[in-house]
């Protein structure tokens, strides 16, 4: 049974019972897994590859949902209602729950209509207001002043670490309530991950943050906790500067110390 | 000796890819000079003539043109629509049981030789259009509809195949900023794969143009310009495929080679700018 | 009705077009495939292959005469066609590479690739059949030879590009001569997909009828000196398609099922050998 300690945050998804499979497995991706996110906080997802971090990432958005026949068990609670349920409303948990993915994903639009897409998408329409909305998504993203002279340039044209920024910026333009980040920098420089790692801890005060990695230094540096998952199964979730100092579950343990991974 | 080996191999099979090149230019050359006696004579009147009787000696290429470009143009009306219509259900909407045999299916179609689209186009097709519309039921609707339907797989085929490289990562992102499907088709799918999509319809428009036996069945062969669909039509094709072992004098003779001539310049202009300014070139499309 | 709702039904509505226009797309295609089969299948008996062509209105008619020239005229072609072809791709991949003269090729052949096939009719009329005064099933050759080239030559020269050059270089590095790493290691490498690319240039050639009608012309009887003219399916479908006997018109849908299933089976056969490599 895994260790999960309690959280002080009131917390903004509760994960209950849940188990995901993915179509034409018998055996599930991610088993019976239990845990709160925190609201207002960084919980990171760590564990080797394949022991279902992704995977459950994407059941919080239901972007499983793109591909037919995977099956979800259990609850998601979020806002008091189960988001796995058949008529959940899948554009307007999306548009409350972000996502950021491993690779910068600029669309084959110029950096302004990046930013735009998704309030566009919601029907506003009012120029100021869209402009006043990108501006300020930009600086909450802190690339307004690399792009503000070029924003009806092609967005393809920024470097790396610059369109996973631009990402960032058009996933909070939209206000959301949660943001998925999926091994963000994993595609990027040091020095660029540095400025996202600093970002994402900035952004917490206005988003709940749910942030895969594979790089443990990274969920310490920026997390307040820390889940460890392990061939589907979650293993312990706990407050980051515990576990990593004094964790609960010997695979923890051994995990964090290198012995395997 | 492994040494003179290695020097005969690799100059043979370069000598067999240059001759490729110069085999292209040959055609292009025989076909000019026995164009000539045509060109020299007729002269531009050739292309703007109306006229097309090899009895009296008259041979205008305008109607056989005319047909060929507006059976070409009926067709992709028809087809456009369709192939991208199938493209967007190959690609993004078709269920997961569907997708291959569908797709596949497709790409069969493509390959069923165009003389059976004339015989289908001829036996089923032909009493249809002339019950519906009246006439004699060949015309140059029936040959749009035919040619429409012969270059259709083809054209799905590949225009899914343009959309196809869309990465799913970008298309996952749409998703997850509250994008329903036709939101990322238009805004995500269309976008990045325009170059690929618009090269892919203008290379089925060059092939589309030089058919001969999907038309050559249900078009007539009928050197007249009209505006009424439902008569009789040519193209040049169609006229090559009918009139080719006619000829006799040598005017008729060499007036079908500039026919040829002037079909291979237009199908290699058209399948250029598909090629040079909008496909870059990948893996072949077989 | 928010902006919203107004998406989703959009979005209902762009969809429903999809998926109608490709229940037309593949029901005009299904509505040939089916008739191909119900009229060939009606039409296919023994003496479709025991007899020569025959004057309208003769029992005993076949196929036999037209079966026998395909196989001949497509069988050269081949024969020709595939060693011309892989050497040819063997020097794009394999020496030219990026070379200006090596893409210069690859784009001429591309563009060769959907040219219009009548036209090669027109021009090895010129150069085969005019000289020799007459038609003749060599020329018929000629002409799917210049089609089949193309093809070859750019499937020959993918295939060959996808085999790692580090196992190229590991030949090398033992010691042996280009000749024989490109002999020995790559085509062994690449064999899958060089054999996709002649199955489906075979298929290809087989199909076509518009260069034929001028070269190799047509013979109502067997006739197995390629210096003669010769029948083949696709000319004698379109003879006896258009011809108004209807016994005629019979054996030509005969010809179509026949035809067609010998290229749907090569089209297959093709996509088979390159999936298995896949998978490899």
């Amino acid at each position: 049974m895994a260790t999960i300690i309690n959280i002080k945050e009131e917390s903004v998804l509760d994960v209950k019972d849940f188990q995901f499979t993915y179509a034409g497995n018998d055996a599930p991706s991610v088993n019976k897994t239990t845990m709160p996110i925190a609201k207002n906080s960084i919980t990171a997802l760590i564990g080797p590859s394949g022991c279902g971090k992704t995977t459950l990432l994407r059941c919080f958005n239901r972007m499983h949902d793109l591909y037919p026949d995977n099956r979800y068990d259990g609850e998601i609670l979020f806002k008091g209602r189960n988001i796995l349920q058949a008529k959940e409303d899948l554009i307007n948990l999306r548009i409350q729950i972000g996502m950021i993915f491993q690779k910068p994903t600029a669309f084959p639009m110029s950096i302004f209509d990046n930013i735009a897409y998704g309030m566009r998408l919601q029907g506003m329409k009012n120029k100021t207001e869209l402009q006043d909305r990108v501006e300020k998504a930009l600086k909450d993203a802190a690339i307004w002043k690399e792009v503000k002279d070029r924003l009806k340039a092609d967005a393809n044209g920024l470097s790396g670490g610059q369109q996973q920024r631009l990402c960032i910026a058009r996933a909070i333009a939209v206000e959301p309530e949660v943001l998925l980040f999926d091994e963000p920098t994993s595609a990027l420089d040091p020095i660029s991950t540095a400025g996202i790692e600093e970002l994402v801890v900035e952004l917490k005060d206005r988003v709940s943050i749910i942030i895969v990695t594979h790089n443990m230094q990274q969920a310490a540096r920026v997390s307040d906790y820390t889940g460890f998952m392990y061939l589907g199964d979650l293993i312990e979730l706990g407050k980051t500067e515990d576990m990593f100092v004094t964790p609960k579950e010997k695979l923890t343990e051994e995990y964090i110390t290198g012995k395997f991974g | 000796m492994s040494i003179i080996l290695d020097k005969i191999f690799a100059h043979t099979s370069k000598f067999i890819a240059v001759s490729i090149l110069l085999l292209v230019a040959w055609i292009f050359t025989v076909l000019l000079q026995h164009s000539m006696e045509s060109i020299t004579a007729l002269g531009f009147d050739f292309v703007t003539e109306t006229k097309w009787a090899p009895n009296l000696e008259k041979f205008g290429a305008l109607p056989a043109i005319y047909g060929s470009v507006v059976s070409t143009f009926l067709a992709m009306i028809l087809a456009v629509p369709l192939a991208i219509g199938v493209a967007i259900y190959l690609s993004e909407l078709a269920p997961a049981k569907l997708k291959t045999p569908v797709g596949v299916s497709i790409e069969l179609l493509a390959a069923i030789p165009s003389v059976v689209y004339g015989m289908w186009g001829l036996f089923y097709f032909v009493p249809i259009v002339r019950d519906l519309v009246g006439g004699i039921g060949i015309s140059m609707l029936t040959a749009g509809i035919v040619l429409s339907i012969m270059i259709l797989p083809f054209m799905a085929a590949v225009t899914r195949d343009a959309m196809d490289t869309t990465p799913d990562i970008l298309k996952e992102s749409a998703y997850a900023l509250g994008g329903t499907r036709w939101d990322v088709i238009k805004d995500i799918i269309i976008p990045y794969a325009k170059a690929g999509i618009i090269g892919s319809l203008i290379l089925a428009l060059g092939r589309a143009i030089g058919e001969t036996m999907a038309v050559t069945f249900v078009m007539g062969n009928v050197h007249q310009i009209s505006m009424d669909l439902t008569l009789p039509a040519t193209s040049i094709p169609v006229t090559l495929a009918n009139e080719f072992t006619e000829a006799s004098s040598g005017l008729y003779y060499s007036s079908l080679f500039q026919l040829s001539l002037l079909l291979l310049v237009i199908s290699f202009t058209i399948i250029s700018i598909a090629k040079f300014y909008f496909l870059r070139r990948k893996r072949v499309g077989l | 009705m928010t902006h919203t709702t107004k998406r989703i039904i959009m979005n209902n509505i762009v969809m429903t077009l999809s998926t109608i226009s490709a229940v037309i797309g593949m029901g005009f295609l299904f509505w040939i495939l089916g008739i191909l089969v119900i009229n060939g299948v009606d039409a296919l008996t023994w003496t479709i292959f025991s007899q020569e062509g025959a004057p309208p209105g003769y029992e005993n008619s076949g196929l036999k005469h037209a079966l026998i020239g395909q196989l001949l005229i497509v069988g050269a072609a081949t024969v020709v066609g595939v060693p011309l072809g892989i050497l040819a791709g063997t020097y794009l991949s394999e020496y030219g590479q990026k070379a200006k003269l090596a893409e210069t090729i690859r784009d001429i052949s591309d563009i060769m690739m959907s040219a219009p096939s009548i036209v090669i009719g027109a021009f090895v009329y010129a150069v085969v059949v005019a000289p020799m005064g007459h038609f003749s099933g060599w020329a018929g050759s000629i002409a799917l030879t210049i089609i089949m080239l193309p093809i070859i030559l750019r499937t020959t020269d993918d295939m060959l590009n996808l085999v790692p050059s580090t196992l190229r270089e590991a030949a090398f590095a033992l010691g042996a001569p280009k000749y024989k790493v490109i002999i020995q290691v790559v085509y062994r490498g690449a064999k899958a997909g060089i054999l996709t690319g002649i199955l489906l240039g075979v298929a290809r050639v087989a199909g076509e009828t518009a260069p034929l009608l001028f070269t190799s012309f047509n013979d109502n009887f067997l006739n197995t000196d390629m210096n003669e003219p010769m029948a083949s399916l696709t000319v004698t479908m379109y003879n006896y398609a258009t011809s108004p006997y209807e016994d005629w018109q019979k054996l030509g849908w005969a010809a179509a099922f026949i035809l067609s299933m010998f290229i749907l089976t090569l089209n297959i056969l093709g996509k088979l050998f390159l999936l298995k490599k896949k998978g490899r």
